[in-house]
């Protein structure tokens, strides 16, 4: 980069910075990565407005009712709250540098996460052998889509987490691995808050409706 | 580059670049989680057993409960404050709050009246 310099012996005062002052490595990842979490916050918010205006139109198939098991759901939320305050051990543990303590609150987070997951396929599972399909009704269609694109995300979050945790066995807690674990924290704990949205309005309000 | 005007840089600590979120304690941790235990068992309380009666009054009470427990979450597990990053983070979020309330609330506020008046029987013809 070229730029044009006013030579500072000159008398005229410089307003201005000419050259970028120096940014430490990964000095912006966290402003960086809270940024894509809010981009993700609103295609949330477009899927669940999408759910509320279509989650009605049964096309004469299954309701809510018919289909929603609200002790299974409460089962998967508890899975995905434990995941998530033992996350937070984790962080904890890393602030240590406890890296075996980390690894096995890590551990523990995946697993958690995969109960999720399974939990989550079974009832998708369940619901289509009813033939409450995507294709079934408008309500199904947006249901799946907004269910299913969370379920998505924390499938790639466990993808994540287990990469994470070759990185700390293969370099240990080295300063790119605490900043990677730091991203990964705030994915997990932020589709934890998206959850919220869900079981709230799909699955409790869909009961209500 | 580097250049003669260095000098004119502040102080790379006055810059505030290299600050470290600040990572919960085990006790903010474990009241964030007691919290959100008890806001996620009211509401599955509250449909499952209809003690309210009134569903409008429920759908009202989880509401409520959902926002009380996204701000706990925030807090407590994403360690949200005015001061991180020099308050950009809560710019961003001020702003995606804005962008999320306006499009979901246009969005069901435009497509509930399209509903209503695409109804099946409605006469256009009665409407002088």
């Amino acid at each position: 980069m070229t730029l044009a310099v006013v030579p500072p012996q000159s008398s005229e005062p410089v307003f201005y910075v000419v050259d970028e002052h120096d940014h430490p490595e990964g000095a912006s990842t966290m402003l960086g990565f809270w940024i894509y979490l809010m981009s993700d916050c609103l295609i949330f918010a477009m899927l669940f407005a999408t759910f509320g205006v279509l989650g009605g139109n049964y096309a004469a198939g299954p309701t809510p009712k018919d289909l929603f098991d609200l002790p299974l759901v409460a089962v998967n939320t508890s899975m995905l709250l434990l995941s998530s305050i033992t996350y937070g051990f984790a962080m904890l543990a890393m602030e240590k540098s406890r890296v075996g303590a980390m690894q096995a609150w890590l551990v523990i987070t995946g697993l958690f996460g995969l109960a999720f997951i399974s939990i989550e396929l079974f009832e998708f599972a369940h619901m289509i052998h009813e033939g409450a399909t995507p294709q079934r009704s408008a309500f199904l269609s947006s249901f799946f889509t907004l269910v299913g694109t969370h379920g998505l995300h924390v499938t790639f979050g466990l993808v994540w987490l287990v990469t994470l945790m070759v990185q700390v066995a293969r370099y240990g807690l080295i300063e790119a691995n605490r900043r990677r674990l730091m991203c990964l924290s705030m994915f997990w704990h932020f589709l934890d808050v998206v959850w919220i949205g869900v079981f709230t309005f799909v699955y409790l309000m869909g009961m209500l409706r | 580059m580097k250049s003669d005007t260095h000098a004119l840089q502040p102080a790379p600590d006055a810059h505030g670049h290299g600050e470290h979120h600040a990572g919960g304690s085990r006790e903010s941790y474990l009241i964030g989680f007691g919290l959100s235990v008890i806001l996620t068992a009211i509401p599955f309380w509250l449909v499952m057993s209809g003690v309210l009666g009134d569903k409008q009054l429920t759908g009202l009470a989880i509401t409520v409960l959902a926002a009380i427990q996204i701000v706990v979450h925030m807090v407590y597990f994403l360690h949200m404050n005015t001061r991180s990053e020099g308050g950009w983070t809560m710019m961003a979020l001020i702003f995606t709050i804005i962008m999320v309330v306006i499009g979901l609330t246009g969005t069901l506020w435009v497509m509930h009246h399209l509903n209503v008046n695409m109804m099946p029987g409605h006469d256009m013809s009665t409407m002088q």
